[in-house]
């Protein structure tokens, strides 16, 4: 029997979808079979940040319409061909879908993947309510910006409220530059201002905006966010992984002897 | 960079970290600008009716407090500061 896991933020822009697309690929790397779901109805863009956008026959409307069977609209991935994708729906509404029948689809999909991931929209309308219909445990993303942890505690509340017990939190876009010089809030003043668990912390990593470009994850390559985003997957499945060294640049000479890789 | 940043001890970040407790407190309590401006007319209302406060200076708003009974913690107190102008004597 398989997990949901929504991610989800409330601020948009603050890194949902490319989590989503890094955290399932990790998982998929970690041998376990995952569907990725892009319930942002008529703003597509999970399937470009995976690069499957030329692949699209049918799409999540599609399937709670009954136009087509699940396996129909599924996309493998191109590299692990354990991980799927269920493309949303360009040009329809978001009141198109309803949270009982996203907690109907997630069940079906619960028989056969191990992992099913939610990518969830910004906001708190509609779209957010069927992204959490089905929900097992919320990954909540922020950036170390108020707007964003304002908005991520509206969520958290949120999730609660909806009987989502299993909450953890992803501070996103780090800059340790700034936060070594007081300009920038930590992971640690995030935390403690949410009050709930820390699942991992993601540097800036401008690799993530190359690996987007190419319509490729990042995760599981030898940048930070790469390796930042694999020990999510891997805490996901229960394993105790040491947060990542930050401040450790990255030198030739730390690479060639193997430092600084607290991984 | 003018001479103040320069000699500014503080980062920007422990600003963002106050400003943010203190509008997360208002938001867990679910209490909006309206409801507090609600709140305010009828305390007002009820004290007027024995004391004369002075308006100007009354401040009422959800803030941040230590528990008293969870040390450590804190919980969300609705504080208001009063000034009085005049006790209205009893007949």
């Amino acid at each position: 029997m398989g997990e949901v896991i929504v991610v989800t933020s409330g601020k948009g822009g603050v890194g949902k979808t490319t989590t989503t697309a890094n955290v399932g690929t990790g998982l998929a790397m970690l041998d376990k079979k995952v569907v990725l779901i892009d319930t942002d109805i008529g703003l597509r863009n999970l399937d470009v940040v995976m690069g499957l956008e030329n692949r699209i026959v049918y799409n999540l409307v599609d399937v709670i319409e009954g136009n087509c069977r699940i396996r129909n609209a599924l996309i493998k991935d191109k590299r692990y061909p354990n991980l799927y994708l269920l493309p949303s729906a360009q040009t329809r509404d978001k009141n198109a879908v309803k949270p009982e029948q996203m907690k109907k689809l997630a069940d079906e999909l619960k028989e056969e993947f191990d992992y099913i991931l939610m990518d969830c929209p910004a906001g708190i309308e509609q779209g957010f309510h069927n992204a959490i219909a089905g929900a097992d445990r919320a990954l909540v993303i922020t950036t170390p910006e108020v707007s964003a942890v304002r908005d991520a505690d509206r969520i958290i509340g949120l999730l609660e409220a909806n009987e989502i017990d299993e909450t953890y939190l992803i501070v996103n876009r780090l800059r340790m530059d700034m936060v070594k010089r007081g300009d920038m809030m930590s992971s640690e003043d995030v935390t403690e201002i949410l009050a709930v668990d820390l699942i991992g912390v993601v540097p800036d990593d401008e690799n993530i905006v190359i690996s987007t470009n190419q319509g490729e994850p990042l995760v599981g390559s030898d940048s930070q966010a790469g390796t930042a985003y694999m020990n999510i997957a891997r805490r996901l499945l229960g394993e105790e992984v040491p947060f990542l060294d930050l401040n450790a640049k990255s030198s030739f000479f730390s690479r060639l002897f193997g430092k600084n890789k607290k991984i | 960079m003018g001479l103040a940043d320069f000699f500014r001890k503080k980062g920007t970040s422990s600003i963002a970290k106050d400003r943010l407790k203190l509008v997360l407190v208002s938001d867990r309590a679910g209490c909006s600008p309206e409801v507090m401006e609600q709140i305010k007319n009828d305390i007002i209302k009820v004290i007027s009716k024995y004391i004369e406060i002075d308006l100007d200076g009354l401040d009422i708003k959800i803030t941040q407090q230590e528990s008293e009974t969870l040390k450590g913690t804190s919980v969300p107190a609705l504080y208001a500061n009063i000034p009085i102008k005049d006790l209205k004597s009893s007949k």
